[in-house]
């Protein structure tokens, strides 16, 4: 398959690799050495690190700047950006910038809103959606225009991703919406955490039916549960999350101290039951604020080395 | 229908306390269906800051009147000398009523009574519901009759974002996700494929974005 950037991710991916990619939130102080140590923990072990852009409405470092410390690591960004607090000038202004860096994927999202965050009295922006954002990405790299149509006369080269919740309302549309983000650009899926396998596979039937698996790179999200706490909060409190009865089961049937273990050894299973799944082109392990867990999950899995692609 | 909700009680006190005499004046279409501004409103509220001002023991003279509109010169007539000669007027009209008598009267103080909510409808008595943000370009023929720029708290064009759950809004259980409304529209017009043609960034110039809006009829 032909390469459109110089996205490391985009290279794993279309060299037929499963693809593992991580995640790490910017910390809210002016501490670079947050953002590099957490960077340092799982650098060997996935292909590409997502940067959440003032993740739940807090705010926090910016997306762009903490992914020009992971990229002058040597490592491979993926700048998420959500169209909560900038209007299309800002966002463009801000692929463009990122460009400049080397920075070579974007993942397009909506935003937690913000009502969620530290500044509920906020103003949200939502001049374009995460769709148009998509169109915004594809027409700025590869038409090499504005969304003004003024010309870029060096285009910025980016591997364009968007966020799939196989899980969220309403059902009528959980396959249309992936065909529309697909038609409005996107290369690579990656998807909310998935704890409810089943579900999962029934979507990813959806998927193949219309043949989207051929068309875009769906990374499936995994998220290690800490605790049975945290397993019930996201049961109870996240938004679009689905977290079944017997996971909650299977964390209260082990000692308190054991839950973590378990946590870990369920998203084990669940990535070597998705590994499977024709469609699945690779994971992205989410374990928030728990980054030193990462290494041993994909080891675990069989997903490590990571491949070197030249 | 223009809804508006009566301002904290202290919060008019504050406006009105300095002064000696002040016109309490309804408005008698939008915001006395909603039964916060009309002239049953407007005597009530002027009870009310009368047994106020008898409590701080200060001489206030309330006098409550009302008119059909505030937003329009023809129903002034017949308050014409009440307004002249007012010292202040605290008016329980919407936002547009106050600048209108703003404008109107100069020199005159206007107060505002109501904090201006929405443009919504009559879902069931005594229950008011937004439906227009007055976006200036209304795509309600695409969207099976739901609005996405009032109804979804992300104003989201092209479908729901991963927070719709049992067909409500992730920030509350109160609050319907427009998205699913659309779909199940769409659903029972046999339209869902519609769902799939991608709407086109909007040009908010036609909406607050592009300053104050206006329009002139040529043949007035």
């Amino acid at each position: 398959m032909e390469l459109q950037t110089d996205s490391k991710l985009e290279r794993v991916l279309k060299s037929g690799h499963m693809a593992v990619t991580s995640e790490c939130g910017p910390p809210r102080s002016n501490d670079p050495e947050a953002i590099i140590t957490k960077a340092d923990l799982i650098k060997d072990h996935v292909d590409s690190i997502n940067i959440t852009d003032n993740q739940t409405s807090v705010t926090r470092v910016c997306s762009l700047a903490a992914c020009i410390h992971v990229k002058q690591m040597g490592l491979d960004p993926v700048l998420q950006m959500v169209v909560r607090d900038r209007n299309r000038i800002a966002l463009q202004s801000d692929l463009l910038g990122a460009a400049t860096f080397g920075i070579n994927n974007v993942l397009c999202l909506s935003g937690d809103h913000q009502s969620f965050g530290d500044s509920p009295s906020a103003q949200n922006v939502f001049d374009i959606d995460s769709m148009q954002l998509l169109q915004t990405v594809r027409l700025m790299r590869d038409e090499g225009k504005f969304l003004s149509g003024d010309e870029i006369k060096k285009p910025p080269r980016m591997f364009v991703g968007a966020a799939a919740n196989p899980f969220a309302d309403p059902f009528a549309i959980r396959i249309p919406r992936l065909a529309k983000k697909i038609n409005c650009g996107a290369e690579f899926i990656q998807t909310q955490c998935i704890y409810n396998i089943p579900k999962f596979e029934r979507w990813m039937e959806g998927v193949r039916e219309r043949g989207l698996h051929k068309k875009v790179f769906i990374i499936a999200g995994i998220t290690p549960m800490r605790s049975l706490g945290m397993a019930k909060y996201m049961r109870r409190a996240v938004p679009g999350m689905d977290v079944p009865e017997e996971l909650i089961a299977r964390l209260e049937g082990v000692e308190k101290h054991k839950q973590s273990e378990e946590g870990i050894a369920f998203a084990i299973e669940t990535i070597q039951r998705l590994k499977e799944i024709e469609g699945v082109a690779g994971f992205h392990i989410m374990a928030i604020e728990w980054e030193q867990k990462v290494p041993e999950i994909v080891e675990q899995s069989g997903l490590y080395p990571r491949p070197v692609i030249d | 229908m223009i809804v508006g909700e009566q301002k904290p009680f202290d919060e008019i006190w504050e406006m009105v306390k300095e002064h000696t005499k002040v016109t309490v004046f309804g408005c008698n279409t939008c915001v006395a269906v909603c039964h916060q501004g009309g002239s049953k409103e407007a005597e009530t509220m002027a009870s009310l800051l009368r047994m106020r001002a008898i409590q701080e023991e200060v001489d206030i003279e309330f006098v409550n009147s009302g008119i059909e509109r505030q937003c329009e010169h023809e129903f002034f007539e017949g308050v014409r000398d009440l307004l002249e000669k007012s010292e202040v007027v605290l008016s329980l009209a919407c936002g547009i009523g106050v600048q209108f008598m703003a404008t109107k009267y100069p020199s005159t103080p206007i107060y505002p009574a109501l904090n201006t909510t929405f443009l919504g409808d009559v879902m069931k008595k005594g229950v008011f519901t937004e439906k227009c943000q007055a976006c200036g370009d209304c795509v309600l023929g695409k969207t099976g009759g739901v609005c996405p720029v009032s109804r979804c708290c992300k104003r989201l064009f092209n479908g729901p974002c991963g927070g719709s759950s049992n067909g409500k809004c992730e920030i509350s259980k109160d609050i319907d996700c427009a998205w699913q409304l659309v779909v199940d529209r769409l659903e029972a017009l046999g339209k869902l494929d519609d769902y799939e043609k991608v709407s086109p960034i909007k040009d908010w110039s036609k909406d607050r974005a592009g300053g104050p809006r206006s329009f002139k009829l040529e043949e007035f």
